[in-house]
């Protein structure tokens, strides 16, 4: 049995094919999910990719979040079945509500793209092959990826920046999960690190994990 | 009728822009500028010559897609 995890494509992602790519690899059923269908297909999870939806237009991830396949997303995310967001994905996320906080310029304005290191704290759904302490590297390209949380709402911490924080997120918090734990988002890239020959193949045991909790959601069901 | 919404980052939240202006400004040898904070202006023409129904319209639709209430503040301009 393989997970069946939907990536949504909106105008402007740019890591959809690189992540759906990257979950086949490691044995998942993918299925591409267009921002204007209003219906899901059969899912176990969905994953929301990198890039530049709309343009990024008014604030990161903030136009994405009104797409047509968004309201399927919210009652998707709230059957308590796994959603992941990655870069932009974790943008569109936050400010769908699905996550607490927001996303805001890096502190030195510059773009950033380097490998960082983070470690696993609380990752919610995400805990099959990610036991609080370890460390992952995984590269990171953003240039809105500053982590402010809600004043209001302490975040539960996914993952922390180790070393190098690399863009002046507030307690160096690199992503987080909802109440819940079933939604997690991250600002750096498990799908640019399951391949040994892009230097880091510590993104397959991220998306193992979210495979895995995509068919822990089907058998509850 | 046509309105003015100013959106800006809340007091606390770091302007990363508004802090490299203020630098460049220094460098530039105005010593007198203690800070700068930027933000975005939007013009919204509405479908109304109400000005209380607009001005309620333009703050409805700063609390929907203008403004981040995590992050931002908003002031319709008079």
């Amino acid at each position: 049995m393989s997970a069946r995890v939907g990536v949504l494509m909106f105008p402007g992602s740019l890591d959809d094919r690189d992540l759906g790519r990257s979950f086949g690899l490691l044995g998942a059923d993918v299925r591409m999910v267009w921002h204007k269908d209003t219906r899901l297909p059969e899912l176990d999870g969905i994953a929301a990719p990198g890039g530049f939806s709309y343009g990024d237009y008014l604030r990161a991830g903030a136009m994405a979040r009104f797409s047509p396949v968004m309201r399927a997303v919210l009652d998707f995310a709230a059957s308590g079945r796994p959603v992941l967001g990655v870069c932009n994905g974790f943008q569109i996320l936050c400010e769908a509500g699905l996550l607490p906080g927001a996303l805001v310029r890096n502190r030195d304005l510059k773009f950033v793209c380097q490998d960082v290191r983070i470690v696993v704290e609380d990752p919610g759904q995400l805990r099959a092959e990610l036991p609080p302490g370890r460390d992952l590297v995984l590269p990171v390209k953003h240039g809105e990826g500053a982590y402010m949380p809600d004043p209001d709402h302490k975040p539960r911490v996914a993952f922390r920046y180790v070393g190098t924080n690399p863009n002046g997120s507030t307690d160096d918090i690199a992503g987080v999960a909802n109440e819940a734990g079933n939604v997690v988002g991250l600002m750096p890239h498990p799908e640019y690190a399951v391949d040994p020959l892009l230097g880091s193949t510590d993104g397959a045991p991220l998306l193992r994990s979210f495979m895995a909790a995509c068919l822990a959601a089907r058998t509850r069901r | 009728m046509k309105l003015r919404v100013l959106v800006s980052l809340k007091p606390g939240v770091l302007d990363a822009q508004g802090r490299a202006i203020e630098h460049a400004l220094r460098d530039l040898g105005y010593a007198q500028v203690n800070g700068v904070r930027t933000g975005k202006l939007v013009v919204v023409d509405l479908d109304t010559d109400d000005p209380a129904k607009a001005r309620a319209l333009a703050a409805e639709l700063c609390e929907k897609l203008l403004a981040n209430p995590v992050i931002e503040q908003y002031e319709v301009l008079p």
